[in-house]
């Protein structure tokens, strides 16, 4: 976070804090190293990265299931390294649903609060308003064998949150449903979390998914979390090569920083081109640097660009009609797979292969990063 | 009114469809008919003819047609027509050579019989008119009425007296149906004896199998595979050799024995008797038969994802909540299969309890070979052999009712 202040009122309130965590499976190699992590009530966070990032450990160490190797774990200031999960009260949906088999819905729902000692009333009455909630009050008898991925999805959900958890932990939920449901399930779970005001934490390898539903995203690889920010922030304004080319498309350059200015600077690309950037990790003048651009900042209508802005000469090796926008692949400075994305509107050009154009874009828009 | 689909050429399309499906039907026959021909031989075939074997027995009948012929036209006493027919047939039977089996026959249902025929047979080339004295000269024992009720229940071929034996029961000289002698009942109590073992054996089964199929199941690939040779090693050894090692073990100079005397448990003259008797019975046939409730166990365990168990944990369950109400019901598939296999097994069980019984640990099984091969009483054999078949059928409908069987999981 950019506003120190806002950072320490949040530890403050801190919900969920992870502290100096670190996990090992085998005593050799670190899962997750030096993990600080703090999240206020109500947050919708999401931890993302690829597979082996150890996001999912963080997730399984948060629920009880593993134990850190060092560090400490804090639940509303309370440490919880030592406690069971099932004192844990964190409500949990599974990647496979982990619906009962051998119970019918109403039943996967009143589990918890059986096990919690609520009466017959209390708990029917529970149940139901989970049902509504999810919208599956019509299902209450069915087997979770009798129902589709995503009326699972919402059984697992209602199962969750029925005994009114204040954090819920999801892991890829919404891997094994297809496309339109995901989107749509999206938008339900974001809805729910913050209607009911629930802490959220989210894991996913769904970059899509992360942007769209959630406060603030952790982006995890190798171990470390590379980046934690709100969408936008991370979109925008990655942090490092990592971050910029998981989330999102990237077009990368390579190059030497050439000139240092005061929030920009000047790179000199491997072929001899310059471009206009701004450093973000790097500091001096002869630093190796990848910048990064995002498709859809790049501009190639030279009459737009900020006068005296750098510009390159660009061969259209491919042109791609996708309905609402066109992606049209380029060689520039010698990458073959730089892509710019124009929007499908009336005066948009359609470039043929072969053609020759000045691409050139905002400074603000192209990152110098670490190399 | 739904009319009838015809193919593009007009025929009828279920016709077509039969004809059409009928060449891979037939390949598919041949490809099955030598097994098919295989079981019917040497399985149908020998089961069916045990079965009729438990219900018919024309020893008498076969070899005495005159005297059966006069059972089945007379209901009353004997007159010196039956007395006629008896000579005669004693007459032909010593000339055939089958007095031996008309008096196993009748010996089966009057004991000490056997040696009435023989030896009456043996002097029947000299009997004249009147029969009845001649017979009488020859044996006195022909006139009692006992001997003749038995004899006309034995001259019917089909009956159920082998089915009366094998429950303790048996027909007085009236024909009503009696229990045996009280020292003479060991049938009725041999089959409770034998379902009784095989239910404890069951258990002690399921008891040790379960923890070491969920082991398997869970455990890492390369100690679950080092345990699973160790749970298989078994199935590769010799039943024989298997039963005589626990013989090793558990006799009273043998090495469990000698341990705990050699480590002052147990005194030298307190050496316990942990074979011969039903304990060997239970321990060695526990042990043999362990692999047919892990594997089950294991196989079903092995479909249940972790993830249930930390699903029940995360709402709020504790361990032992999580076993009763999320593991336990999910393996019900596994744990009705490997008890269905374990006793079915261990009620038909032979050899094992044949060597390590004793005298107190013998089965039903034991009983049947017994009369197989020592009293040569086929027919009891396989009407006990029956009893227990039906008995075990039962058991398996039972399972259906209960449980369902299409619930079982056997690999």
């Amino acid at each position: 976070m950019g506003n120190p202040d806002l950072a320490a009122a949040q530890k403050a309130e801190a919900f969920v804090v992870f502290d100096r965590v670190q996990k090992s499976y085998d005593g050799e190699t670190l899962v997750v190293k030096d993990l600080n992590l703090s999240l206020p009530k109500g947050e919708f966070l999401t931890m993302l990265g690829p597979s082996g990032s150890g996001k999912t450990t963080c997730l399984m160490m948060l629920a009880g299931f593993e134990t850190a190797t060092h560090g400490e774990i804090l639940l509303d200031g309370r440490p919880i390294n030592n406690i069971p999960p099932h004192k844990r009260g964190i409500g949990m949906v599974f990647q496979n649903y982990a619906l009962f088999p051998h119970m019918t819905v109403a039943e996967n729902l009143s589990f918890p609060l059986e096990v919690r000692g609520l009466g017959r009333a209390a708990r029917e009455e529970k149940i139901t308003r989970a049902l509504d909630m999810v919208k599956m009050g019509a299902f209450a008898n069915r087997r979770p064998a009798q129902l589709s991925g995503g009326q699972q999805q919402r059984i697992a959900l209602a199962r969750a949150l029925v005994f009114q958890p204040e954090l819920v932990l999801m892991d890829e939920p919404l891997g094994a449903l297809d496309k339109q449901l995901r989107e749509h399930m999206q938008f339900e779970i974001t809805r729910l979390a913050h209607d009911l005001g629930i802490t959220t934490v989210y894991v996913t390898h769904d970059q899509t998914e992360a942007l769209t539903m959630s406060d603030r995203v952790a982006v995890f690889n190798d171990g470390v979390i590379q980046q934690l920010a709100p969408p936008a922030e991370l979109y925008e304004k990655p942090q490092n090569s990592f971050v910029a080319q998981f989330i999102g498309e990237n077009n990368t350059l390579e190059g030497v920083v050439a000139e240092m200015g005061d929030g920009t600077c000047v790179v000199r690309l491997d072929d001899g081109g310059l471009i206009d950037a701004v450093p973000v990790n790097v500091t001096r003048v002869g630093e190796r640097t990848r910048v990064s651009i995002r498709p859809e900042r790049v501009e190639m209508n030279a009459a737009r660009l900020q006068p005296g802005a750098h510009t390159l000469k660009a061969v259209v090796r491919e042109f791609i009609y996708m309905g609402d926008i066109f992606r049209t692949r380029l060689s520039v400075a010698g990458n073959d797979e730089f892509i710019i994305k124009t929007r499908n509107a009336p005066d948009a050009l359609r470039l043929e292969p072969g053609a020759e154009i000045d691409i050139g874009w905002l400074p603000q828009d192209c990152r110098a990063l670490d190399a | 009114m739904a009319e009838i689909l015809t193919t593009a050429d007009g025929r009828p399309l279920k016709a077509a469809l039969q004809a059409a499906q009928a060449r891979a039907k037939r390949r598919a026959f041949w490809l099955v008919a030598p097994l098919l021909l295989f079981v019917l031989l040497t399985f149908v075939a020998p089961i069916g003819q045990m079965l009729v074997r438990s219900a018919h027995n024309d020893g008498f009948s076969a070899h005495m047609p005159r005297l059966t012929a006069w059972f089945a036209a007379n209901p009353g006493a004997a007159d010196d027509a039956a007395w006629e027919a008896l000579a005669l047939d004693l007459q032909d039977s010593a000339v055939a050579k089958t007095s031996g089996i008309v008096g196993t026959r009748v010996n089966y249902e009057l004991s000490g019989t056997r040696s009435l025929f023989t030896s009456t047979a043996r002097k029947a080339k000299d009997f004249a008119p009147p029969y009845r004295e001649a017979l009488l000269k020859a044996d006195k024992d022909w006139d009692d009425p006992a001997l003749w009720g038995v004899m006309r229940q034995v001259s019917q071929a089909y009956s159920g007296n082998f089915f009366l034996a094998a429950a303790d029961l048996a027909r007085d000289a009236d024909g009503t149906i009696v229990q045996v002698p009280e020292d003479r009942r060991v049938y009725v109590n041999l089959f409770v004896k034998t379902f009784v073992l095989a239910g404890v054996i069951t258990l002690t089964c399921l008891i040790l199998a379960y923890p070491v199929a969920h082991l398997l199941a869970t455990l890492p690939m390369r100690w679950s595979n080092l345990l699973m040779i160790l749970v298989l090693l078994p199935f590769w050894t010799s039943l024989l050799v298997r039963t005589t090692s626990w013989m090793v073990l558990l006799q009273q100079q043998g090495v469990i024995n000698n341990m705990m005397v050699a480590a002052g448990i147990i005194g030298e003259d307190g050496r316990i008797a942990m074979m011969y008797n039903q304990t060997g019975t239970i321990i060695a046939m526990t042990h043999i038969l362990l692999p047919f409730m892990i594997l089950p166990l294991y196989s079903v365990m092995k479909t249940i994802p972790p993830s249930y168990a930390r699903a029940a944990r995360s709402l709020g369950a504790t361990s032992w909540t999580t076993f009763r109400r999320i593991y336990l019901p999910q393996t019900l598939p596994g744990i009705g299969a490997g008890s269905l296999l374990v006793f079915i097994l261990a009620v038909g069980y032979y050899i094992t309890p044949a060597l390590v019984g004793g005298a107190s640990g013998q089965l039903i099984s034991n009983l049947i070979a017994f009369h197989m091969q020592d009293s040569l009483n086929w027919s009891l054999a396989a009407a006990l052999a029956a009893i227990l078949l039906a008995l075990v059928l039962v058991l398996y409908w039972l399972y259906d009712r209960l449980i369902g069987i299409d619930n079982l999981k056997l690999g």
